[in-house]
């Protein structure tokens, strides 16, 4: 932590100690929040949606969690478990959690180390379907010593063992409440689905799925004086648009989630000064991925799988001009305003994994582009478009329909043209594009087109797995069902060899060198291509006080802080 | 062979003009949607700008001599992507309307002149009315977008899914309202001479049952475009319509909402068109509806 | 006259198993996938476990023949048993939504009310302002007041409800902060406070739609009275020296409604189905949000019941409007 963030915490503090002195558990009434993406669930393993996953961390807590700057941070546990404190053993198999003392449900019952297991028992039981399974990844056993203590056993080291329970996505459940719950029945648990019993802040006291979320005040919460509202109103629906207005221009709710417009809307919008933004960047990515193999249809099966190189793409040179043809600055500026900000890596959060060796990409370099071309080889044919060795140079391009992925496309097909390419659009609804079903000739992993457009991150802050999505065995082709993360279909056994590296090291410092290697090599292949992070962005009026955005966790991580600002 | 005698068609087609003049509301209704397709179709030639090129540097810019309408967040001139967005809309309306048409009047006149197909054809009709429309709307363009849009291109594919989908949702008040005018018809005299002087089939259908339902079919084909072009604008409000980079005057009028007042004319442009395009329709329909109902004499 | 009547409803079975059977293949073409809104950061594995979760692994005819099974025999039951506190039910399966893993007609009921309050209230102010509109319109044919009711009919046509909407709403919620702009669904009404509370975040979405039925139904009113203006009998009712209003108001009247109640009749249903658009921009989660989201989330239980539901409604007040017209039309007999 800086001196600077020491001294606006102390400011921060002495700001609320006026309050805090007489604060007392409900006395600022009912917040309003706005979701317009209704939760349909409260239970967080039943649903990989983030509007579900934040609408439960009101009720559900983790072991631990993310800050807003992503430090990791107890929650119901005393401390983080780590190798210096002895809750990390030397071998990293064997990790021991500590609960708070005194932790109760709401419903008055004490939380114990076998909820924690439950959990685990839970999440992974034949034919539940559970959405965070990989959070509980290479578990093999946890015990409970006694009932404060939950020993978790890796089956292998685990140089990052802070997946399960850490995060609003795996938090703990009751399990009296969940225990005939498991496996096939646990969709049918309607009842504990909806109300789940927590130790969060306030408490269910009504669920309409897709519609409204009502919480009162848990009477059992840990700290006394909090939180400071009594009741939460969380409405589901309508539009990013509607929301803005109804936070930001007639104060009808106290915080809106996800308000992703059109900056000159925005700035329109706040200027009454009824309402703020706040906005904090995670790992979310919007990139534009080459396909490395040869789409054409005339391939049949083989079609985009490894067998076949792609004609135009595999030019490293190529890939590089088409980068650096494209204006990152404008796009963000265009679709994301202040949650938008360019970027040339795979990786700029946390900070520490963030590489400056290719910051050289944010300048749009158009003649360099051209140059680059010419001397590669790809001339300008009769009608404008390249060509090499008879290959024109000709692309489909193609993202999930979005209005503002719609607009980059326009943009960057316009800038490749400029460069004397031939581009030609497509877009795909998001439920097909992104839909996993194997029998579909246009998701995102068959890449059925030479270029596409989407936004990917990782849960938490441990990039090791999302960055071994790259490896040449996560390749998705006919005999993975195509299935796999790696779809620019990028293959180096350089890079497959810093996957295994670092799987073998612990070490924060140590693992960062790593993980920015990975990075640069990636990006100095040019089959990805950063443009921009993509933040969050959420209003809130100006009399909610006590908002803190945090990007890695939970919106509603601290809306027991939360509190009526009053004259 | 002499020829029957035909239904007073000629004189009839007068009559509904001389009538359908004293409908103030419905000449002014033609004169409007004669501009907007005026406007919609020659404006580009009076106004050169391509409504699809980019021009980040001029974007977001309010109404201007350069751009009356302003431009949108890639500075697009909006004047002219409303009359692209029109051309698309009312093709959209005419075509959809041509198909529930067609559809309309085959089943409506079949039923109404081959008496075994009678039943089924309206039991069929009847299942149809019975189907909630807009849900299934929903779905089938869902359901069958991108299988068409691979097969046809985007714009020519979803013009054709949204058009077919229209078309096969909303035949079946024209093929009821014919299918009575047939079964009428069919005793009238100059019907039955014709059928003695051994005109049958398809000859009688269009020589003498047609031209005497022409007056129920133009009624349902003015409705039948008000109804296809806000079902688009539906649509594409809901953003199962045309694709974002395509304009219609739904999907602008969609995409302009947001700027409502920081521009208004972004919204209000393309709602205003719609409006007035439709209002224009509906007072024709009523027009004709009065023009053509023998009851009525105005003074 | 109930022969008629059982006959209709017994014709009307089949039709219903061939619309149920329609909209079960047209959902089952779908492309779409109900593990889509799920973030990438799932891994594909998992989402497979998800799905066959929920039971998609079991082929097309399976899952229609167990659609039908819960939603005539299991749903009867559970109503049944909620009704006298019997156990039929116990055990058996309901139709389950993917999205929210609860019975779909718990969801129905949740939104019942909300769609009934908004949708419903505005098919009533629609129709009571519409029919002396409709009346005074034709009793005085081509008269300013005619003129001017045209144009609102025209215009309740014209006006697509998400342009008039959002006008409505920067116009009364965002400038005048007269009304909020976004309905709450839990307001209940205790006092007199609350109930003005509720008419006014009612008041813009009930406008909104209430316009479109006051088109329909004032112009069909307008035309079934000058039908009846013309009649013999009104000439007549004047010739024996009726009162004026007793004329209009009494005999015309009465006979013109017959058609008008009919058409008032096949217009409920597209209560029930909720008005997806206007909801949606409001904020009424009803039942019209309810079937967008489920088409947006692939809920495919959730879309086939409420469709399904929404043609039961449609057939069964088809079948409502026949027997009023019946019942009111002195000439017609059913036999």
């Amino acid at each position: 932590m800086t001196v600077k963030s020491v001294l606006m915490q102390l400011a921060l503090a002495a700001a609320l100690l006026p309050q805090t002195a007489f604060a007392e558990r409900g006395r600022d009434g009912q917040v309003n929040i706005l979701y317009w993406q209704a939760p349909s669930i409260m239970n967080p393993y039943l649903s990989g949606g983030i509007k579900d996953i934040e609408a439960a961390s009101i009720v559900l807590e983790p072991l631990a969690r993310y800050d807003a700057v992503g430090e990791m941070i107890p929650w119901l546990a005393e401390e983080i478990p780590t190798l210096e404190n002895g809750g990390l053993s030397e071998d990293l198999r064997r990790i021991t959690w500590q609960l708070r003392e005194g932790l109760l449900w709401s419903d008055a019952t004490p939380v114990t180390s076998a909820d924690v297991k439950f959990t685990w028992q839970y999440c992974t039981a034949e034919g539940g379907g559970c959405a965070q399974i990989e959070s509980f990844d290479g578990i093999a056993a946890i015990a409970t010593p006694d009932a404060q203590t939950a020993v978790i056993t890796f089956s292998e080291p685990q140089p990052f063992p802070y997946n399960a329970f850490v995060g609003a996505q795996a938090p703990v459940l009751q399990a009296a409440q969940f225990g005939d719950c498991l496996g096939p029945r646990a969709p049918q648990c309607t009842q504990a689905n909806f109300n789940p019993i927590g130790t969060g802040p306030f408490t269910v006291t009504e669920f309409r799925p897709n519609d409204v979320i009502r919480f009162d005040a848990n009477p059992l919460y840990r700290e006394p004086d909090k939180p400071a509202f009594a009741s939460v109103l969380l409405k589901g629906g309508t539009d990013a648009e509607a929301a803005a207005r109804a936070v930001l221009e007639t104060g009808q709710f106290d915080y809106a989630w996800n308000l992703q417009l059109s900056p000159v809307v925005l700035d329109r919008m706040t200027a009454s000064g009824k309402g703020h933004i706040v906005s904090g960047f995670s790992t979310l990515m919007e990139r534009v991925v080459f396909n490395l193999t040869d789409p054409s249809a005339d391939l049949g099966p083989e079609r985009s799988t490894t067998a076949h190189p792609h004609p135009v793409l595999s030019d490293a040179d190529l890939r590089r001009a088409l980068s650096m043809a494209i204006d990152r600055d404008l796009l963000a500026e265009i679709g994301y305003g202040v949650a938008g900000r360019p970027t040339c890596n795979i990786l700029s959060a946390p900070e520490i994994y963030a590489s400056s060796a290719n910051d050289a990409c944010l300048a749009q370099k158009l003649d360099e582009a051209r140059a680059l071309l010419d001397a590669a080889g790809w001339a300008p044919g009769p009608d404008g478009v390249r060509v090499k060795d008879g290959v024109r140079l000709s692309l489909l391009f193609q993202t999930s329909t979005n209005a503002v992925r719609q607009d980059f496309q326009l943009l960057i097909k316009q800038w490749w043209e400029d460069i004397g390419a031939e581009v030609e659009l497509r877009n795909i609804d998001p439920g097909v594009f992104f839909g996993s079903d194997p029998g579909s000739p246009d998701t995102y992993q068959k890449f059925h087109a030479d270029v596409q457009m989407f936004a990917n991150q990782f849960v938490g802050t441990d990039p090791e797995a999302y960055m071994a999505g790259w490896s040449c065995s996560r390749i998705p082709g006919p005999d993975n069902q195509w299935q796999g993360s790696n779809v620019t279909r990028f293959c180096d056994p350089a890079y497959d060899a810093l996957v295994a590296q670092l799987r073998r090291t612990a070490g924060l410092k140590e693992r960062a060198r790593i993980v920015r290697q990975m990075n640069d090599t990636l990006v100095q292949s040019h089959a990805i291509v950063p443009l921009l992070d993509r933040g969050r962005l959420s209003g809130h009026v100006a009399s909610l006080g006590g908002v803190e955005m945090n990007p890695w966790d939970s919106e509603l991580w601290n809306i027991a802080e939360w509190y009526r600002i009053t004259e | 062979m002499a020829e029957p005698t035909r239904a007073p068609s000629s004189s009839r087609t007068g009559d509904i003009w001389r009538q359908f003049r004293y409908h103030r509301g419905a000449l002014a209704g033609a004169v409007i949607l004669m501009l907007v397709i005026l406007a919609v179709f020659l404006g580009p030639l009076l106004w050169g700008l391509d409504p699809n090129r980019l021009d980040p540097l001029n974007r977001d810019l309010g109404p201007s001599w350069a751009h009356p309408l302003g431009t949108d967040q890639l500075g697009r001139d909006t004047l002219a992507r409303v009359m692209a967005g029109g051309r698309i809309s009312l093709a959209v309306g005419f075509v959809a309307m041509a198909l529930a048409l067609t559809l309309g009047t085959l089943v409506g006149v079949l039923a109404g002149f081959v008496r075994w197909l009678d039943g089924p054809l309206m039991r069929l009709t009847d299942l149809f009315l019975s189907l909630p429309l807009l849900p299934l709307l929903l779905v089938m363009v869902m359901l069958f977008r991108d299988a068409l849009s691979a097969r046809f291109g985007p714009e020519a594919g979803i013009f054709l899914l949204i058009v077919v989908a229209i078309g096969v949702t909303s035949w079946m008040p024209t093929a009821r309202i014919l299918r009575g005018e047939v079964l009428a018809l069919k005793e009238r005299d100059f019907i039955l001479a014709a059928r003695a002087g051994g005109t049958r089939g398809w000859p009688m259908i269009r020589r003498h049952v047609l031209p005497n339902v022409l007056s129920p079919i133009l009624v349902s084909a003015t409705l039948g475009i008000a109804t296809a072009i806000i079902t688009e604008s539906a649509l594409s409000f809901l953003s199962l319509g045309f694709p974002p980079d395509f304009a219609t005057w739904g999907r602008l009028l969609r995409d302009g909402t947001v700027y409502l007042e920081t521009f208004p004319e972004r919204a209000l442009a393309p709602g205003i068109a719609i409006s007035l395009t439709l209002l224009a329709v509906n007072y024709i329909g009523d027009g004709l509806r009065d023009a053509l109902d023998p009851r009525q004499n105005p003074q | 006259m109930l022969t008629y009547t059982l006959r209709r409803l017994i014709l009307a079975v089949p039709t219903l198993i061939v619309i149920a059977l329609v909209i079960f293949l047209l959902l089952e073409l779908a492309p779409g996938d109900p593990m889509a809104q799920v973030p990438l950061t799932v891994p594909d594995e998992v989402r497979e476990q998800m799905r066959i979760a929920l039971g998609l692994g079991e082929p097309a005819p399976v899952r229609f023949g167990k659609w039908l099974w819960q939603f005539f025999a299991v749903e009867p039951m559970v109503w049944w048993d909620a009704r006298f506190g019997t156990g039929f039910a116990e055990g058996t399966q309901r139709v389950i939504s993917w999205q929210t893993r609860s019975p779909v007609m718990e969801l129905v009921m949740q939104r019942l009310p909300q769609t009934l309050w908004v949708v419903g209230m505005a098919y009533v102010v629609g129709i009571l302002i519409a029919l002396p509109i409709g009346i005074y319109s034709a009793y005085r044919q081509y008269s300013l007041f005619d003129q001017a009711g045209t144009f609102v009919a025209m215009l309740g046509y014209s006006l697509p409800p998400f342009f008039s909407a959002v006008i409505l709403i920067v116009i009364f919620s965002v400038h005048l902060g007269w009304v909020p702009m976004i309905y709450d669904t839990t307001h209940r009404v205790t006092d007199w406070e609350s109930f003005t509370f509720q008419v006014r975040q009612s008041i813009l979405p009930v406008m909104v739609l209430a316009l479109q039925t006051t088109a329909q139904i004032s112009r069909y009113m307008r035309a079934s009275m000058l039908d009846n203006l013309r009649e013999d009998y009104v000439r007549t009712a004047r010739a024996k020296g009726l009162r004026e209003n007793t004329v209009v108001l009494i005999h015309v009247l009465r006979n013109s409604m017959i058609p008008v109640v009919t058409m008032i009749a096949l217009g409920v249903p597209s209560i029930f189905g909720g008005a997806i658009i206007t909801e949606n921009i409001f904020g009424v989660n009803g039942l019209g949000q309810l079937l967008l989201t489920s088409i947006r989330a692939n809920d495919l239980p959730t879309v086939q019941t409420v469709t399904f539901m929404i043609a039961v409604l449609i057939v069964l007040f088809n079948i409502i409007a026949d027997l009023l017209y019946g019942l009111l039309d002195p000439r017609i007999r059913h036999g």
